[in-house]
């Protein structure tokens, strides 16, 4: 079990050196505009070079990779060219904001298609249908569309919701929740296609078992079948999805959130990859990939909960 | 992911390779879905014509128009033609997502069709990068890139191309797996094919049709995503586009609110046609071409008077038919069963695999697989009709008076709980003992089935013990509240032969012991030999000939009974009985 984590921890880590390391290459090794962009059109020679030099862009491309992973092993990740304010103290304003609204949606997601998808195992008909409908609808539909159609719809027709804008948590809970109320159900409806498809397949695969038809031929009661033993060992196959969904509103809240102004690490990453602020995308990527294997680890902690037979070897 | 499974359905060959494509047509979804895409690409490709204004020309008096004001559709926020627009902006999504499947799938299905194939080594590399760019949310990486691939909205879509190539490669590898033990491969191993032949004649051609699937949702993926990212205005912005189109429609929405409906339109009318059309093609896949849809109408059994049973008769069945949906109808898998067992007394129920005896078993469970129903006939046990009786009414007498022993131990056992939770619930369930009570007589049952250490077996997992003690414990579950009937199905086929004389012989002492009555299902008739008093043979889901199991082997009424006999015979398993030699023998 130890070693089993410690071997995921050492893949993660793995994962972001090498991630790192392309993503420094490719945005580094493309920034010959970049100081264009910043100053602007009218910007003299001169000033480019000049820019290009207090920027460090004019040392050799090994050199400003190891200037940048010696800073950014102590958690330096250095200077925004754009914005008045460190990488690090941009991050950290803008990813509470992202997780709160991805945890969430996350959670959302994970009851919804678990109810659904437990339904269509079990009983088929309506729900079965219903799974149908939604995945597809789910899959066609971009989220940010499906976003736009509820501003439309609650905000601009009804007036019922906030069409955009962001109140923090602190500031005050009952506006905070009703600025995510649009933002969530835009990201959640592409997950809960997928996941609730995922859990009635993984529910119908543990009902199939033989252990089932021996438990029950014992007396076990069908609700015990269901919930304890079906659910239990479907587990590890829902656990996945939520991984893999996870990652994917992670990336679908940089659309959702230009869409409802909300100020999270996608908003921050969008208008960085438009103007070339390198540090800033860096420091974005470095930080998600660092989200990304923290919940792979979390999930794989729970799914040895479920599964003994990680547990114990 | 959860689709490498299903779609490893049978490859139609190149012959019927027309019958599919028309089989999918058939269907109603993958009709409609195949016109809609048709005609979203022909617009595409022809959208010269079917735009009657140049897609970027300026009206400067058809700013936010509305519909049928001079345009179609409409006027976006700098006054330009909505339609020409929309027809025009298939032409990007649709080369956008060419290129995306053609990269995905090159790289994917050479790289699965490799490490399938070879496995060890380029296997474990290959699959830690798939799964390292699985866990890249694709969007930021694309966003990330964006400086350092310019523009170009093609070579965005190249990348992400890359980074959907996992898919691909997972499918393509699971499916290499499956097939690359199968004997056609082995016949052109031997036949001196080189491996690069092998894998693009045979091996890629068994996994076309799901790579075609995949494709298909790649493609989806591809649309929205690129929608996605002209939304955010990384496209070009002098091409029309359906996400560019969004994003006006978006610094509009106030003024012109109609503008987000028709690009949001396209785009899932598009990828909604793309998904259909792949479900279409599994579906027809999983379904060997024909329509399934179980016949709702069910022969139900006529209402019978109560037969009158022997006063020491405890499980009476009578012309029991069980069938299951399939394509044309309800195929009948027992055809009219009958049999019957006084306390006390072994049956053992013999016959091929297929030939139903299962089936009867599952049938006086209760425990038919979904979709399976008893059609006619009566089940009596005990003088209670198990057919008229409802779902609770024979839940209660599982467990309690008729127990069951399965035939794979290790598959019967939940691997997610310990060994005594598992006996103790039951107990609880159906004696309505507490859990103390329940432990006690778990390690004393435990004890009983002669399992040393029952303590450490109580609280191990299933995985942690091995297939003869998994038996015995399975055992142990079924005798755990000292049942009348015991349904044993091939009770010993999965286990080493050194065991299965001892868990025959834990069986009959058991037997002996509660007295209960046994029905041994089993295709062996050694242990019929062994352990039975009477035996049935079924065959084709009829019971041929049933009989003491002296008469029996002394003299088979029935051709199959004999045929099955001396197949035991060639093998032989029996010892305890010897047949009178027959005229086949003889001659």
């Amino acid at each position: 079990m130890i070693r089993y984590l410690l071997k995921r921890v050492a893949s993660g880590i793995a994962l972001l050196c090498l991630v790192s390391t392309v993503t420094f290459m490719m945005v580094f090794g493309a920034t010959g505009n970049v100081a264009r962009n910043i100053l602007g059109e009218n910007a003299t020679a001169e000033q480019v070079t000049a820019l290009n030099s207090r920027l460090g862009l004019d040392r050799p491309l090994m050199v400003q990779f190891g200037d940048w992973v010696s800073h950014a092993i102590r958690g330096d990740l250095g200077p925004s060219w754009t914005m008045s304010e460190s990488v690090a103290s941009a991050l950290a304003s803008r990813l509470p904001v992202t997780l709160s609204m991805v945890t969430i949606a996350v959670a959302m997601m994970a009851l919804l298609s678990a109810m659904l998808g437990i339904a269509a195992a079990v009983r088929g008909g309506w729900a079965d249908r219903a799974i149908q409908i939604v995945s597809v609808a789910g899959f066609a539909m971009p989220n940010f569309w499906l976003g736009l159609l509820l501003v439309l719809t609650f905000s601009v027709q009804l007036g019922w919701l906030p069409a955009t804008g962001y109140v923090s948590f602190g500031a005050s809970p009952s506006a905070w929740a009703a600025s995510l109320v649009l933002p969530v159900t835009a990201l959640v409806l592409s997950g809960i296609a997928s996941a609730s498809q995922q859990i009635r397949g993984a529910v119908i695969d543990a009902l199939k078992q033989d252990y089932v038809r021996t438990l029950r031929a014992r007396g076990v009661s069908p609700r015990s079948v269901l919930y304890r033993h079906a659910l239990r060992n479907a587990m590890p196959a829902a656990l996945t999805v939520l991984s893999v969904q996870f990652i994917a509103l992670l990336g679908g809240a940089a659309v959702i959130e230009r869409v409802f102004a909300i100020p999270g690490m996608g908003s921050l990453t969008v208008s960085a990859a438009l103007i070339g602020d390198v540090p800033v995308l860096m420091g974005v990527v470095v930080t998600l990939i660092i989200v990304v294997v923290l919940v792979n680890i979390l999930i794989d902690f729970l799914n040895a909960w479920a599964n003994p037979k990680v547990r114990m070897s | 992911m959860s689709d490498i499974n299903t779609a490893q359905a049978p490859i139609p060959a190149a012959s019927q390779r027309r019958h599919f494509v028309r089989s999918v047509l058939s269907n109603p979804t993958g009709l409609v879905a195949s016109l809609a895409l048709l005609v979203v690409i022909a617009s595409a490709i022809f959208a010269p014509l079917l735009a009657p204004n140049d897609p970027s020309a300026v009206q400067i008096f058809k700013v936010n128009a509305v519909a049928g004001d001079g345009y179609l559709l409409g006027g976006d926020g700098s006054g330009r033609d909505i339609w020409s627009r929309l027809v025009h902006g298939g032409r990007n999504t649709f080369l956008g997502a060419l290129i995306t499947v053609v990269i995905a799938a090159s790289i994917g299905v050479t790289a699965g069709l490799f490490a399938g194939f070879y496995g060890r080594k380029l296997d474990l590399v290959a699959r830690w990068i798939s799964d390292g760019i699985m866990a890249l949310p694709a969007l930021i990486v694309l966003l990330a890139f964006y400086q350092a691939l310019g523009a170009s909205i093609y070579l965005s879509m190249a990348v992400f191309g890359v980074m959907l190539s996992p898919g691909f490669f997972r499918l393509t590898r699971n499916l290499v797996n499956g097939v690359k033990h199968e004997l056609y491969i082995d016949a052109a191993r031997v036949s001196g094919l080189s491996d690069l032949r092998i894998i693009t004649r045979h091996i890629l051609l068994s996994v076309r049709a799901p790579v075609v699937i995949q494709t298909s949702i790649v493609a989806g993926i591809a649309i929205v995503v690129q929608s996605g990212l002209e939304f955010l205005g990384l496209g070009d912005p002098s091409t029309p586009t359906w996400g560019g189109m969004l994003q006006d429609a978006f610094s509009n929405i106030y003024v012109s609110p109609q503008a987000i409906l028709w690009p949001g339109l396209a785009i899932t009318a598009t990828v909604a046609s793309l998904v259909l059309l792949a479900n279409a093609i599994r579906d027809r896949m999983q379904q060997g071409g024909v329509q399934v849809r179980a016949p709702k109408v069910l022969p139900l059994a006529a209402s019978q008077p109560l037969p009158q049973a022997a006063p020491d008769v405890l499980l009476d069945v009578r012309d029991l038919v069980v069938a299951y949906p399939a394509n044309d109808g309800w195929r009948e898998v027992v055809k009219g069963v009958s049999l019957s067992l006084r306390r006390g007394e072994v049956l053992g129920l013999v016959g091929e695999s297929g030939s139903g005896k299962s089936q009867t078993a599952f049938a006086i469970l209760g425990l038919l697989s979904p979709g399976g129903r008893v059609v006619s006939g009566s089940i009596l046990f005990d003088g209670i009709d198990l057919g008229k009786s409802s779902q609770d009414e024979v839940r209660a007498l599982r467990g309690k008076r008729i127990a069951y022993v399965p035939q794979e131990p290790m598959a019967n056992l939940d691997p997610a709980f310990r060994i005594g939770y598992q006996l103790v619930e039951p107990m609880m369930t159906v004696l309505g003992i507490s859990r103390a009570e329940a432990t006690r007589r778990a390690l004393k049952l435990l004890a009983r089935v002669k399992l040393p250490d029952p303590e450490r077996v109580f609280r191990a997992y299933p995985h942690q013990i091995s297939g003869g003690m998994a038996q015995r414990v399975l055992i142990a579950g079924a005798v755990a509240c000292s049942p009348d009937l015991l349904i044993a199905d091939e009770p010993t086929t999965a286990l080493d032969v050194t065991v299965q004389a001892e868990v025959l012989d834990l069986l009959r002492d058991l037997q002996k012991e509660f007295n209960m009555a046994v029905m041994l299902v089993t295709h062996n008739f050694g242990v019929v030999a062994d352990s039975c008093d009477r035996v049935a043979v079924m065959k084709d889901g009829r019971i041929v000939e049933i009989n003491s199991v002296a008469d029996l082997f002394a003299a088979p009424a029935h051709d199959y009974t004999r045929m099955l006999l001396d197949s035991v015979l060639e093998d032989g398993k029996t010892r305890t009985y010897r047949p009178p030699m027959t005229e086949e023998m003889r001659a």
